[in-house]
């Protein structure tokens, strides 16, 4: 893996692209980083200066609300000036290639790009291309890597679950398209947890998934025994659409998580979802609003990870 | 008029079964003899070939030279250069051009651009199919008087079975050679990469070895229904080959043929979204690189292709998934076929049959040998000779190789094309 594209010559942040090639120190650091951040919430004055007079581009080439607006968020608690871009899904519509846009706006003199892209390796095409004083963190690309949704999901389980090393963990819904899934996997892995297992139909797991280091289950109820953690995956509407599930009626019979569904699992077992969420498809409102629910948790510390990653990207250029 | 004489070189020609030390006697584009001396034989040049090897030039049985709609990527001219670079001495070329060959004229302006380009041997593949549309047949006789070598639909799907058991039975009716490269279009889904464990972890849209594998068996099907001549290009999968295997052990008139560079890489070798690596059928497993390794070996496919496709810088400057598939590779056939031989998956003698004999036989020519008779297309090559690829020794118009800036082993030295000498290094 490109890891060397994202880590400079002393091993630190400089883009932060995928969780692949990170070590668990590494993982900690930014864990820990964000800790210091999260009280930050609750003061009056919401801000710190370490990023003051660095410019940030949110370039969302897909549509997003939550991400994009936690990235805001976090960039403007951090002291930088944010420039939010919605840009149509095809650029190279109008003529203009992926580089050119990049080009462009590097010619303005941001210091970090933050980049959502509909497509697989995006992130890395811009790292590559960027001047090397710029930044990128991948906000989601394509079906690769969500890399900083994984680090709020794993500071989530942190903070209520202490330690990662006895902990299994389901992932449920359509693994095969989820950014989120693989990103989630490769941390889990590295932080060093007891048990990963993905629960799908083998419509929504892509080829060789147990590759991953992943046990599969087609079963909810089998695959839900033991778990201390379960990981909800929202499921796109289209998916209906291109043979790969009858229905929503039928995905909820056999993977929507209810209440009685819930009680296979530990009774302490947390559920998360990475939103916006489809409810009465992958999840129960009663689950979903329930007391072992922390998706709004999972939401608010979306802010504090993604600060802590920038800041940290920012630091190791240097220019922090 | 010209007349070549090459000495002391090794020549080994697999369809006559030679390998010795000899001369090649060269006159009015036609090879003369490979044992004495013709009498009143006055050559125009001699070529001492002393430590190199002297084996019928290559045929390439995919390539695209873009040109037409495309000279930003390559043209005629940078082309035939690497191909007689590459000892290449006759091509084939895809019809998916800009316009595609699906009309006698655009036959002859490929034939004419060759010619200007000072490299005769380029047959066009005519479309199968009106605008490679998939849907109605192309005027496949009249492409045939044009030059047309065989018809092929190229990369584009056919609409339906029935059009192309159609298609099938109307190429057997005028004894045309139908070039089929296999792929289900929806089982493809428009994927860029190999359905294994890396597509897995890196995201990427997949294609089973099923696409190719199921087409094939449909196509054998067709053969058997309707008797045509069918070659099958750049298989990339183990299946395919087995699949290959059963069909000519049945009787089936077909051959096939895989992509060099499908028989050195594989999915592991590709740099995570290196846009390189995108190739279509994608790079596979390791055990489907060996596989065809051992189909080349054992006869099960016949021969190998460049399946060369120049790109611009801009082609392939993008997500991976969104950047345009192919490699430029006429120039690395033989340092890739010597490494073949190297890494003794195959004999020097097969890998030299694959790139001549064999598909001379494919195409029905009179090339590929060492044949008093037959064109004078002879590539000579030093065996142990390192060359680095780089702007000074690349002559492709196309730079996309993932062998770029990497030393290989063996460079051909001298290259005739119907008795005319169309390339020779410095200082041999």
């Amino acid at each position: 893996m490109p890891d060397d594209l994202q880590l400079n010559q002393e091993g630190k942040l400089r883009h932060f692209l995928t969780i692949e090639g990170l070590d668990k120190s590494l993982l900690t650091e930014i864990l820990d980083m964000a800790e210091s951040f999260v009280g930050m919430s609750g003061q009056k004055v919401k801000k710190v200066p370490l990023l003051r007079g660095k410019t940030i581009v949110n370039l969302f080439f897909e549509n997003s609300t939550r991400t994009r607006t936690t990235f805001e968020l976090a960039a403007k608690r951090l002291s930088a000036d944010v420039l939010s871009m919605s840009i149509a899904t095809s650029s190279t519509s109008k003529g203009e290639s992926l580089l050119d846009t990049i080009r462009n706006l590097q010619a303005m003199h941001v210091d970090m790009f933050v980049v959502r892209h509909a497509v697989s390796g995006a992130a890395h095409f811009i790292a590559q291309h960027t001047a090397p004083h710029i930044s990128v963190i991948n906000a989601g690309d394509g079906q690769h890597a969500h890399p900083t949704q994984a680090m709020l999901d794993m500071f989530t389980i942190r903070q209520i679950k202490k330690d990662f090393s006895n902990l299994r963990v389901a992932i449920i819904g359509d693994i095969l398209h989820s950014r989120v899934a693989r990103s989630q996997i490769q941390a889990l892995n590295t932080l060093g947890v007891a048990e990963i297992r993905v629960i799908a139909p083998k419509t929504l797991l892509p080829a060789h998934v147990e590759t991953l280091g992943v046990r599969v289950f087609h079963n909810l109820t089998e695959g839900l025994k033991d778990m201390d953690v379960i990981a909800m995956l929202r499921l796109q509407k289209e998916r209906m659409s291109s043979a790969l599930l009858p229905s929503e009626s039928e995905y909820f019979k056999c993977f929507g998580l209810t209440e009685d569904k819930l009680k296979i699992a530990k009774p302490d077992a947390i559920v998360m979802h990475p939103g916006p969420i489809n409810r009465g498809v992958e999840i129960d409102s009663k689950v979903a609003d329930g007391p072992q629910s922390v998706i709004l948790k999972q939401v608010s510390n979306g802010i504090a990870i993604r600060m802590a990653i920038m800041a940290m990207a920012m630091q190791k250029q240097g220019l922090a | 008029m010209n007349q070549l004489h090459i000495k002391d070189g090794r020549l080994i020609d697999p369809a006559s079964k030679i390998d010795r030390i000899g001369s090649i006697y060269i006159a009015a584009g036609k090879i003369i003899s490979v044992t004495d001396e013709p009498a009143g034989f006055q050559p125009t040049h001699v070529i001492d070939a002393k430590n190199q090897i002297v084996c019928p030039g290559f045929i390439d049985l995919s390539t695209r030279l873009r040109d037409m709609g495309h000279s930003r990527k390559a043209n005629f001219k940078s082309e035939t250069r690497a191909a007689a670079c590459a000892g290449i001495t006759t091509m084939c070329l895809q019809p998916d051009t800009t316009p595609p060959i699906d009309t006698p004229a655009v036959a002859e302006l490929v034939r004419d651009l060759a010619k200007k380009a000072g490299y005769e041997q380029i047959y066009p593949i005519a479309a199968l199919t009106q605008k490679l549309e998939g849907a109605e047949l192309s005027s496949m006789l009249s492409l045939k008087q044009a030059g047309c070598i065989a018809v092929s639909n190229a990369n584009e799907p056919v609409k339906n079975l029935l059009i192309l058991r159609r298609a099938l039975e109307y190429a057997a009716s005028h004894d045309l050679l139908l070039m089929f490269r296999p792929n289900d279009f929806w089982l493809s889904n428009n994927g860029c990469a190999h359905e294994g464990a890396f597509s897995t972890r890196y995201g990427l849209p997949s294609i089973p070895d099923a696409a190719e594998t199921i087409a094939l068996a449909q196509c054998l099907e067709l053969v058997e229904l309707t008797g045509c001549r069918v070659h099958f290009g750049q298989l990339s999968c183990k299946r395919s080959v087995i699949k290959i295997h059963q069909a000519k052990k049945y009787g089936l008139d077909v051959s096939a043929d895989a992509a060099i560079h499908q028989l050195h890489l594989t999915e592991n070798d590709m740099a995570p979204f290196d846009s390189i690596y995108h190739v279509l059928p994608p790079l596979r497993s390791e055990t489907d690189k060996q596989y065809l390794r051992h189909g080349l070996a054992s006869g099960m496919l016949d021969s190998l292709c460049s399946d060369h496709q120049p790109h611009d810088l801009d082609a392939k400057l993008g997500a991976f998934p969104e950047t345009e598939p192919g490699m430029s590779s006429l120039e690395t056939v033989l340092p890739l076929m010597l490494k073949l031989v190297a890494e003794k998956a195959i004999t020097l003698e097969q890998g030299i049959a694959a790139l001549s004999k064999n598909p001379a036989r494919i195409l029905r020519i009179k090339s590929g040998a060492l044949t008093p008779g037959f064109s004078a297309d002879v590539c000579i090559f030093d065996p142990d000779l390192d060359w680095q690829v780089n702007s000074d020794n690349w002559k492709s118009q196309g730079i996309n190789t993932p062998f770029w800036g990497r030393t290989l082993k063996g460079r051909v030295t001298c290259t005739v094309q119907a008795g005319r000498i169309i390339h020779r290094l410095e200082d041999f």
